[in-house]
């Protein structure tokens, strides 16, 4: 009888135990950072928060591989094959040929690029791009009205795409401040006709970040827009030896008055790509079956880029300067303000 | 001043050499010493990670995961092979220097320009059939790679600049050589303003051996290569003329000189075959995993290197086998953090480990004192 009645108990706990791994292991969503790093406190740690945002809301299992040199690509993403994976996320321009290959190599496995749109597209790769220079632009106009010097600065990480457009924005908004108030601001590191400017090519050395903010500073910047990952954060230390006073840091991707607290205050406001959105969705869309390959652009109207809250400086910058930053946000949405010409 | 300082690195490269040249012999320093720095390697490893508040079912399940991924599958092993490539021929290059009493740092650089001439080579001369193209262009990086570590080797011989310093500031320079390269016109890919290269034409590719099982495994013809490279640098440095007098000047460099030994063309000749074999290293990477070549292509498999010459004790095999471990340690690194979570970062730390106990070899056996008695009786006996 008690054996009787243990039998099932058991088979009950045995049978719990195989729904709950099997539940857990359901769904797998897989991520392949860049070569900064998955603690990057900017790009990386964004996306990744995307996933793991998912992991909380739809139940998921969340795993990721980190790059440490390009030559890693390839082979992270080969050990992410075997079906362990119902979706991978690459995370990057520079992964856009080798997560190319690998989604030809296994067209049944469904990819996701951040950072990368194909042409023409492909069937089980969904690429994610951000419309970056409309939050820039809003940085470059709130940093040419802050700024004391009238000298801004800026560089970035490798001369690509998805870091240029931060650039390219960011001088546009100084120009366009320019224009609407007279003014002759300066933005020195990126020159947006010539595609030429300030680029530390790598994506890991603060040491390079503090020396190009050092290069910029004795040239009288004192606002610097540094577009290179955790390399910013070298720029953010020396602003914080300088004092705001002299330098301040604009943070990239995430909001890094958030990401990186020890220096917090030396971000005048941080321009959001917000990875951690689309990434998430993109999960949804392959948990739930409606996953396309193809193209998501996230721009200021469908919040899928932005500025982050100005935190410590919301009292030094003037009411003015922020009617008119809420006053352009809506005239690039309604398109009324043009930011790429 | 500089004379002095030329002696003091002349000192303590001679100290470290002489411990990875002179053991050979010894079945201990040889086997018994690396397989307890493993040992102890993974148990320090497993002792961090319980202090990075990992707990013991995670360290036994990623311990489980270095396995499988190194050599739990063919994939497993095709990764391992394909990450020992690089490893095994940039290390048969240096330790063929260290025979010759020379401690070549610039590994790396020679392995970047090298790549880069075999890229370079390959899309230059496309259209040729794959017979002559692949030869050319592995040809092209053994070339650039040896003419750049001869600049090294000829300036310790007509200046006495050392090899250690010069070859450092060499691996500097070739970085900012190749961030300007991939910047010329002629090189960079179409369409980019980043700094790339051209892709590799199929014909000059290191054809993949596994590509009909399953496209994803990445094992490529440059396995024989490190095989031939293997026999190739046993038969010269014991077998051949030129590598009796590496060797010999490696050993005492005056007696090679009195023996009348031409010491500065042994130099040159010596930086020149490491250079060379960096330099194939490069191009195999090139050739069969990457296809192009960018900013940090070597991903510093030109120091790591110099850890498996060194863990090889400078002998052809040695180096084999420590290129391998290497390998499985990279490949299975990667199935460790997949598995359970582990940062990749901990997997350098194992590796600096066993270089430290390597490195150490009295500190194993005071570990160890067990592991090494039988054999101490053994030779009491021949004694």
């Amino acid at each position: 009888m008690t054996i009787l009645k243990r039998v099932p108990k058991g088979a009950a706990i045995a049978a719990a135990l195989f729904l709950s791994t099997t539940a857990a292991s359901a769904f797998t969503a897989c991520q392949v950072t860049d070569t900064g790093g998955i603690d990057d406190s900017s790009f990386n740690q964004t996306a990744w928060k995307g996933a793991l945002d998912a992991k909380d809301a739809l139940g998921i299992e969340a795993r990721y591989l980190e790059s440490q040199a390009e030559s890693d690509y390839d082979a992270n993403l080969n050990s992410l094959q075997g079906g362990d994976c119902d979706v991978i996320v690459t995370v990057g321009f520079l992964m856009g040929d080798a997560t190319q290959k690998a989604a030809e190599a296994n067209p049944d496995q469904k990819f996701s690029i951040v950072d990368f749109a194909y042409d023409p597209t492909i069937p089980n790769v969904l690429g994610q791009v951000y419309a970056t220079d409309e939050a820039a632009f809003l940085a470059g106009y709130l940093a040419a009205g802050v700024s004391k010097t009238g000298i801004l600065g800026t560089f970035g990480g490798i001369n690509i795409p998805p870091v240029t457009i931060f650039m390219d924005g960011f001088v546009a908004g100084a120009n366009y401040y320019n224009a609407q108030n007279n003014a002759n601001v300066m933005v020195l590191g990126w020159d947006p006709v010539a595609r030429e400017g300030l680029f530390t090519n790598n994506f890991e050395s603060l040491d390079d970040g503090r020396s190009f903010a050092q290069n910029l500073y004795d040239e009288g910047a004192d606002i610097i827009l540094p577009v290179a990952g955790p390399v910013g954060l070298g720029s953010a230390a020396l602003a914080d030896e300088l004092g705001t006073d002299a330098l301040k840091i604009i943070g990239v991707d995430a909001d890094q008055y958030l990401t990186d607290p020890d220096k917090k205050h030396v971000y005048l406001t941080s321009i959001l790509k917000r990875m951690d959105s689309t990434v998430k969705a993109v999960i949804e869309t392959a948990q739930s079956g409606t996953f396309e390959g193809g193209l998501l652009v996230g721009t200021l109207a469908n919040d899928g880029v932005g500025i982050a809250p100005l935190h410590d400086f919301e009292e030094t910058v003037p009411e003015d300067l922020k009617a008119e930053l809420a006053a352009i946000r809506a005239g690039i949405i309604d398109g009324s303000i043009k930011v790429a010409n | 001043m500089s004379k002095s300082l030329n002696e003091t690195l002349d000192r303590s490269a001679k100290a470290l050499l002489e411990r990875t040249t002179h053991g050979r012999q010894d079945f201990e320093t040889l086997v018994i010493v690396p397989v307890f720095a493993v040992i102890v390697a993974l148990f320090l490893g497993g002792l961090i990670m319980l202090a990075t508040n990992v707990d013991l079912a995670t360290i036994g399940k990623s311990y489980v995961a270095l396995a499988r991924g190194s050599v739990g599958s063919l994939s497993a092993l095709s990764e391992t092979l394909t990450a020992a490539i690089p490893l095994v021929l940039a290390g048969l290059g240096l330790a063929l220097g260290f025979r010759a009493g020379l401690f070549n740092i610039g590994a790396e650089g020679q392995l970047l320009l090298g790549g880069m001439a075999a890229v370079v080579a390959a899309f230059m001369l496309d259209g040729l059939p794959w017979v002559i193209h692949l030869p050319v262009a592995l040809l092209a990086g053994a070339l650039v790679g040896a003419l750049y570590a001869s600049i090294a080797g000829w300036l310790k011989a007509a200046t006495g600049a050392h090899e250690v310093i010069s070859t450092i500031m060499l691996n500097l320079i070739s970085f900012r050589l190749l961030d300007y390269l991939l910047r010329q016109p002629f090189i960079q890919k179409e369409g980019r303003a980043d700094p790339i290269s051209k892709s590799v034409p199929e014909s000059a590719e290191l054809p993949r051996l596994l590509d009909w099982l399953d496209p994803n495994l990445r094992l490529h013809a440059g396995v024989f290569l490190m095989l031939a490279a293997v026999g190739f640098v046993h038969w010269l440095l014991f077998r051949s003329k030129i590598g009796f007098a590496f060797r010999a000047s490696g050993e005492n460099p005056h007696a090679a000189r009195y023996a009348g030994m031409k010491s500065g063309l042994i130099i040159v000749a010596a930086m020149a075959t490491a250079g060379a074999l960096a330099g194939l290293a490069g191009a195999s990477q090139v050739l069969g995993v990457l296809d192009r070549a960018t900013p940090g292509f070597s991903a510093g498999i030109g120091f790591d290197a110099i850890a498996v010459a060194l863990m090889g004790r400078s002998h052809p095999l040695g180096v084999l086998l420590a290129g391998l471990l290497f390998g499985a340690l990279e490949a299975g690194g990667r199935q460790m953090q997949l598995d359970a979570g582990v940062s990749i970062d901990l997997i350098s730390i194992i590796q600096a480990l066993i270089i430290v106990f390597i490195a150490a070899p009295l500190l194993v056996k005071t570990l160890f004192p067990w592991g090494f008695r039988a054999d101490k009786k053994a030779k009491g006996g021949t004694q």
